[in-house]
């Protein structure tokens, strides 16, 4: 499959690539890893009359921490954060979720910028990133903004950037001792999108009772979904069977799957119930360490 | 034609220059322009794998790429893998060990296996099908690929001095 024509311009800086977007406006798209925009052009489900290639723009692959926040550059591939010790060591969470997006070859390419930025519901950092309570940087016209990631998905394929914004970093403030997380995703097969998933994030006082929890459901709804009452459930409780067991209802109860050819939804809903279960369960294992 | 674009591309080491419009997808340039037809063209939306193809190193989709992408860049094809007539000791697993039966996806399962053994020189059983989960094979099973692999990997040990 061909792509119909399109206009194809490669900045070096992103005032260039901003500007570029002012002057095309919505006929315009940026091309960041393109393992889900060249697909989309591929099927026509995507006609943009100009592709902005920022893969030449310096600097914006990165993975490090800075000034209390953990800071990655919106252009780092996927199987960068696959392989970044740093990540695998104090994020397992966003580990768990880069190993499972897509499949290896697709890795190389696809960025966590364009995972976000992209809006699919059914893309794997979102409920990640909310179970985090990171933040993403838009750089526009008038310089940066940053955007609370719970105030980011607006719909389907619909994000909080203006038409001439491009997303720039991910920002999550580094998480106190005796935190973390993990992700759980049922796929059909590898490089299918989830059935559903799960991403939970703990952090535990030195008595072990629970003083924040983040709950994020991907591709049970149009946008993913903060499992916000779950959340809310935890704080202050000692996470045992019990109320691991409530929380993963109280999420089942936040999902709004629809039926595909995944499944139907009331197989999703208990899909999220048992995936919310094995990730706080995990999570508490790993923050108990 | 507005949306041409002259790009320069390494080739399994060889300059390769070309006019092309922006929308031609590599493994179009690799197949068409440049005539290199060890690389197959499957299922054309990103899912199994045939079209594999190391740019700088890494394994990608080559129909999920465009070939003004490539501009300045290295790509390695499985035309690419033969050293002066010797085949590579990925091409003698798989020959070895019958790691094909129709042989379609076998370019794509090199150049996946390569990338997999160049950062991961002795990988576990797991490592090998975690390196080829993105390449679909509808004979082998990938019982005889995973052997295949292993066989290149003991082989690839040999060849370093201790």
């Amino acid at each position: 499959m061909i792509p119909p024509v399109f206009e194809y311009v490669r900045p070096n800086t992103i005032p260039e690539a901003v500007s570029l977007l002012q002057l095309h406006g919505e006929d315009a798209k940026i091309l960041s890893g393109g393992q889900s925009l060249i697909p989309m052009m591929k099927l026509r489900l995507a006609r943009p009359g100009w592709l902005i290639d920022i893969n030449h723009i310096a600097n914006l692959a990165y993975i490090r921490e800075a000034d209390g926040y953990l800071k990655i550059g919106a252009l780092t591939r996927e199987a960068d954060v696959e392989g970044s010790d740093l990540i695998r060591s104090k994020y397992p969470i966003i580990h768990d979720t880069a190993r499972v997006i897509a499949d290896p070859q697709v890795r190389s390419l696809a960025t966590i910028g364009g995972n976000l930025a992209h809006g699919d519901p059914a893309n794997d950092h979102g409920a990640t990133m909310l179970a985090l309570d990171a933040e993403v940087v838009a750089t526009g016209a008038n310089g940066e903004r940053t955007i609370p990631i719970r105030d980011f998905f607006v719909s389907i394929f619909a994000t909080a950037l203006e038409p001439d914004e491009i997303l720039t970093e991910i920002r999550i403030s580094v998480p106190p001792a005796r935190s973390a997380g993990a992700y759980f995703k049922l796929e059909r097969k590898v490089g299918d999108f989830a059935t559903a998933a799960v991403a939970a994030q703990v952090t535990l006082d030195s008595g072990g009772s629970c003083t924040k929890a983040g709950i994020g459901l991907t591709n049970v709804g149009p946008t993913p979904i903060k499992a916000g009452t779950a959340e809310a459930f935890l704080r202050g409780k000692t996470l045992d069977a019990e109320t691991i067991a409530e929380a993963a209802r109280l999420a089942m109860d936040e999902s709004q799957p629809s039926a595909d050819l995944r499944g139907p939804a009331e197989y999703k809903k208990g899909l999220v119930k048992e995936l919310t279960k094995r990730a706080l369960t995990r999570a508490v294992e790993r923050a108990s360490r | 034609m507005a949306n041409t674009h002259h790009i320069r591309v390494r080739l399994n080491g060889v300059e390769k220059e070309a006019d092309v419009e922006a929308r031609l997808l590599l493994i179009h340039f690799i197949r068409d322009v440049a005539g290199q037809t060890g690389t197959h063209l499957g299922c054309d939306t990103t899912s199994c794998g045939a079209c594999t193809v190391l740019l700088d190193g890494q394994p990608i989709k080559s129909c999920t790429f465009f070939a003004v992408q490539a501009d300045g860049r290295e790509i390695l094809t499985v035309e690419g893998l033969v050293n002066g007539g010797k085949l590579h000791p990925l091409q003698e697993g798989f020959h070895q060990e019958h790691g094909l039966q129709c042989g379609f996806c076998t370019p794509g399962m090199l150049m996946s296996s390569l990338a997999l053994l160049e950062r991961n020189p002795n990988p576990t059983e797991e490592e090998i099908r975690w390196g080829i989960s993105g390449n679909l094979c509808r004979c082998t099973g990938y019982q005889n690929i995973v052997k295949a692999v292993q066989h290149a990997a003991a082989k690839m040990h040999e060849g370093v001095p201790a």
